[in-house]
């Protein structure tokens, strides 16, 4: 019987490396997609207050268990302001940065070097959060200009808007994209969060919910969002640390939310089975409420990524703390709910700006912080 | 400067006697102070409000009572009170006193700032941008922004 990961075994979160070379806050870290677990190399790239990106590469040695990080390039030339965003494509060959000189860049990746080859322009001001969609086709931004933008990327590298969306009243914190269909999440200033899809004859974007509703949705600004993987079999973890944790549940969403400490400061969870373009029901919206993780950060909630290898929930605070949050086995009801596996203090020397698993092995998260550090992190849960 | 001001008289209040501290022990330089409110008002007290010649002290929109410090807990909350209610002002304001406290405090120092309960019209909304630091960082890197903030804080460091 496979055994579920949280609550049992005690879960350590051991430091690997630190990575120093930004001169200001980092605030987001993206791990390469195509970087492969054991042995082979990682690659990270980081933005930063600095104005800089950088890209930091595993140097693997045959001898060393625990290979070295260097810093393979540094992209300065393209943003004039605090770089507050980058992701990876799915290929891990192109890079996007979205700046708070209200333009986006596009980093092509070749042959060791990064080239920009492209600069998108449109938002009136900071750009806040950058996405691309799982087949790499379409690239989503966010602005304090209240909008989301979607571009498509055209034959040749270049970039086309194909659509402006409308609908927040307040900046755009963060832009998502469902893992496995072309829906669009956003997060907001306005305390809410609206899910975006197609219209039927494939013309345009609308929004086909809003969570915001009493009872159920943030009070305060929500900062991040992050899906699991649903029903994927690859989380079979190889570890033998971790165990064997097989995902069954359905495909949910959870968010973060934080700011002024005396809000409550939590994550929810929704269920975001249901096809949003497929949805005719009324009252509510296709995604319904799960499940609210309360009680255990003490101040703003910046970061929150859902593994898609060991199914953890990590989030990054302004308390400086990690914490790792595992979906409870005791529960056996048709509910779900969460318990803290983990709490790593002062795991920076300032805010935890941005936390990220890696995408092949389990074992591995980054995190970035006010101190202006990266660092790699090691995940163990004794059975 | 504004042609017309938001406060055009503002009532004026007198500065407190600066209290010159005496180490707790003349044999023990190395004792480490703990960092209070008074010391957190000594290094907002002067901060020129970005409308009138004075100082937020002698306007009374911060006072040593409106500074909460724990410094086992690293945490510092400052309530200021903008002269009128409708202040357009106070955002600029609580930006200053926000950057005056990240030069001047060690960084392990969490700051919290907010208008006092009442005080001002839009109060959720200034609290709101008050405090969150994307704003904050990107109201930063504003020029104009900027600058405002640069003048209000020179006259502290006379």
């Amino acid at each position: 019987m496979a055994k579920k990961l949280g609550g049992n075994g005690a879960a350590r979160l051991g430091f690997l490396h630190q990575l120093e070379g930004h001169t200001d806050r980092v605030w987001g870290v993206a791990w390469n997609p195509a970087s492969r677990s054991g042995g082979a190399p990682s690659m990270l790239a980081s933005c930063s207050g600095d104005k800089t990106v950088r890209i930091w590469e595993q140097q693997s040695t045959v001898s060393s268990s625990s290979p070295s990080w260097t810093c393979q390039a540094v992209l300065d030339e393209s943003h004039s302001r605090t770089v507050r965003a980058c992701d990876w494509s799915p290929n891990g060959k192109l890079l996007a940065t979205g700046s708070f000189d209200a333009t986006t860049s596009i980093w092509e990746h070749v042959g060791g070097e990064f080239d920009c080859i492209a600069t998108l322009e449109g938002h009136e001001n900071e750009v806040k959060s950058v996405a691309w969609n799982t087949s790499g086709t379409l690239l989503a931004t966010c602005s304090r200009d209240k909008t989301v933008w979607i571009w498509e990327l055209q034959p040749g590298n270049d970039f086309e808007c194909v659509s402006v969306l409308n609908g927040h009243t307040q900046d755009v914190k963060m832009v998502l994209w469902h893992p496995s269909r072309d829906v669009l999440v956003s997060a907001s200033y306005d305390n809410t969060i609206k899910v975006w899809a197609e219209d039927r004859d494939g013309d345009d974007w609308r929004c086909v919910q809003t969570l915001a509703e009493p009872g159920w949705g943030h009070t305060s600004t929500v900062w991040q969002l992050s899906f699991n993987m649903s029903g994927d079999q690859m989380v079979s973890c190889r570890n033998a640390i971790l165990g064997n944790y097989a995902t069954t549940q359905c495909q949910k969403y959870f968010v973060a939310f934080a700011s002024w400490p005396s809000d409550d400061l939590q994550l929810m969870v929704w269920d975001s089975t249901v096809d949003p373009s497929e949805w005719t029901g009324n009252g509510g919206g296709p995604w319904k409420h799960l499940c609210t993780i309360s009680g255990h950060h003490e101040r703003t909630i910046f970061s929150v990524h859902w593994s898609r290898t060991n199914g953890l929930i990590a989030t990054g605070s302004a308390d400086d703390c990690i914490r790792i949050f595992a979906e409870d086995p005791t529960n056996v009801a048709s509910s779900v709910s969460f318990c803290k596996v983990l709490e790593k203090q002062k795991a920076h020397e300032g805010d935890v700006n941005s936390v990220r698993w890696h995408p092949k092995d389990p074992r591995l998260l980054a995190s970035a912080g006010d101190d202006g550090v990266i660092k790699i992190w090691e995940f163990e849960q004794d059975l | 400067m504004a042609s017309q001001l938001i406060n055009a008289n503002p009532v004026v209040h007198e500065r407190k006697a600066r209290s010159v501290r005496q180490p707790t022990s003349a044999h023990d330089d190395l004792a480490v102070e703990p960092i209070d409110s008074l010391e957190v008002f000594d290094h907002v007290r002067d901060i020129k409000d970005p409308e009138h010649p004075y100082t937020l002290e002698q306007l009374n929109v911060v006072s040593e009572d409106s500074i909460a410090v724990d410094d086992k807990r690293s945490h510092v909350l400052i309530t200021f009170t903008p002269t009128v209610e409708h202040c357009s002002m106070a955002t600029l304001i609580g930006l200053c006193i926000r950057v005056k406290l990240m030069q001047s405090l060690p960084p392990r120092f969490k700051i919290d700032i907010k208008v006092s309960p009442g005080s001002h019209a839009s109060e959720v909304a200034v609290n709101k941008q008050l405090n969150d630091k994307e704003r904050v960082a990107a109201a930063l890197e504003n020029p104009n922004l900027s600058q405002m903030v640069d003048e209000c804080l020179a006259s502290s460091e006379e």
